[in-house]
């Protein structure tokens, strides 16, 4: 009895010792994951795991191979993440235990994917072979392999791929210059419905609530708009002022065009190859202002309460943040958080910001209502930002 | 003669000089390369919107030619001129890595 006692307490209370590990491992708290987020480390191939409660990394995740423009999607319970590298590789990661679950090398050059409606599919884009594969999310096994095919059975590259209502994905082929909608429901038969979209399609979005995917072009002059609640209606050419570059002005990095970015009926679109941001009125599909900037935009992206606008730029300008304030649409402040400012993702009700700054090996966190830098962490040549909260919106 | 042969000396360093970059500078050369031009041709340069840059893509490709396209872009394609990044001097340095000394990834991130 007295060696019981003496076991709990005295100079070396070892069974305290132990029953303090087990509780660790055994006893862990349940917790939640709707403040994580993953930080891609483009150039090692790792990803970050930080917490935006307690704005600290909390995890790490190697050997995911070639991250360079990497993206991820999440599970609907936000405890996985299905990452697409540039290497063709789909890597299944549990952001509860920061591992990896599971890792297909499905394609040789990979640019990005999309998870289905109801989250039981992965569909990934795919430059080489060009098209797209479906892969179930549990497993990673491969269900479904949708070759862009093109002209004489060349294959295209597949850019601009989401998840859209109806358990769709859409997607756009570079060369085919054609958007593709993809039906899901029957799994290993997708039904497959074509449009001639345009010259080189270069990447695209759907709108928020899912009606609206519209593609930018690269070989032509503006938008291709295809509306997928009426889809017979086939392709509808808009804003021929989303002109490709001029001569004077050559893009250094192309934009990337958000499904966020739309604030009532405006949608705010980076310009290609010029100093501005287009604002375009949904309802006409119209240039209505342009909003004059120091650099050519890259990501547009609006605080989740709508009040403000935040826009990173390409080479030489990739050094800072712009913050617009949508009430008088005016540059109302002007960040420079490092050197290569890549990315930037809002906590869901927008208090905070989490930039990557990829040249100067960190992560910045701001408050978005003064500005102020609230936390800064060390990340290796960080690149995309993505919070859990991404689980529940179209087309993230 | 003496002081010919100085200048000859003096004139072939600053060539030297000026052909070569420091090292500071090709690792900032290279560090554009994978992560800037890497955004098109992939940061391992085995392509994605814009062709693969390996050296076996580029074997039958003058080098005059490449260094042209990298300073003055391509018309009609994606590719940019980056004269305003770079010389060209650094221009044909990259051009010599890339064809004869193809710069591993890791080479360029972990000096």
């Amino acid at each position: 009895m007295r060696n019981f006692i003496r076991f709990f307490s005295g100079r070396y209370p070892i069974g305290l010792v132990l029953l303090a590990v087990l509780s660790q491992t055994l006893l862990a708290e349940p917790r939640g994951t709707g403040d994580i987020g993953l930080v891609v480390e483009r150039a090692t191939g790792n990803l970050t795991a930080i917490n935006t409660t307690s704005r600290r990394a909390v995890g790490k995740i190697t050997g995911l191979g070639d991250l360079s423009h990497a993206s991820l999607v999440y599970s609907p319970d936000e405890r996985y993440a299905f990452v697409f590298g540039r290497d063709g590789a789909l890597t299944k990661v549990d952001v509860l235990e920061n591992k990896i679950v599971k890792r297909v090398e499905q394609a040789h050059n990979s640019v990005g994917g999309a998870i289905s409606q109801d989250g039981r599919l992965i569909a990934t884009s795919n430059y080489d072979p060009g098209g797209v594969r479906v892969f179930s999310a549990e497993t990673l096994e491969k269900v479904a392999d949708i070759k862009a095919e093109y002209g004489e059975g060349q294959l295209a590259r597949v850019v601009g791929l989401v998840d859209a209502p109806g358990q769709k994905f859409v997607f756009s082929l570079f060369e085919a210059g054609e958007i593709w909608t993809a039906d899901l429901h029957d799994p290993k038969n997708p039904k497959i419905q074509k449009f001639k979209a345009g010259k080189e399609p270069y990447d695209a979005l759907i709108s928020p609530e899912g009606r609206y995917y519209i593609a930018g072009l690269f070989g032509e002059d503006g938008l291709a708009l295809l509306d997928l609640w009426n889809p017979d209606a086939g392709i509808r050419k808009i804003v021929p002022e989303y002109a490709k570059d001029d001569p004077k002005l050559p893009v250094f990095k192309m934009p990337h065009l958000e499904g966020r970015a739309l604030i009532g009926d405006y949608w705010f679109l980076p310009a290609v190859g010029h100093h501005e941001l287009l604002v375009i009125d949904r309802r006409e599909w119209k240039v209505v202002r342009k909003i004059a900037l120091d650099g050519q935009p890259v990501f547009v992206i609006p605080r989740p309460d709508e009040r403000q606008i935040w826009v990173n730029f390409a080479l030489p300008d990739n050094d800072r943040l712009d913050v617009i304030d949508t009430r008088d649409l005016a540059v109302v402040r002007r960040l420079t958080p490092g050197k290569a400012v890549l990315h930037m993702e809002f906590t869901p009700k927008g208090q905070e910001v989490w930039v990557s700054a990829r040249d100067d090996d960190r992560v910045l966190v701001y408050d978005t209502e003064n500005f102020r830098e609230l936390a800064r962490l060390p990340a290796d040549k960080p690149s995309g930002i993505f919070f859990t909260s991404r689980a529940h919106r179209l087309g993230l | 003669m003496r002081f010919g042969l100085f200048a000859l000396l003096v004139s072939a360093l600053a060539l030297g000089q000026v052909s070569t970059p420091t090292p500071e500078r090709q690792q900032a050369l290279l560090d554009l390369l994978h992560q800037d031009c890497g955004s098109c041709h992939g940061m391992t340069l085995q392509g994605g919107l814009g062709p693969a840059l390996l050296s076996s893509a580029l074997a039958g490709k003058s080098e005059a030619m490449l260094a042209g396209t990298i300073l003055n872009g391509r018309p009609g394609t994606a590719m940019p001129p980056w004269s305003r990044f770079l010389s060209r001097e650094e221009a044909d340095w990259l051009v010599t890595q890339l064809k004869y000394n193809p710069p591993r990834f890791n080479d360029a991130t972990r000096p």
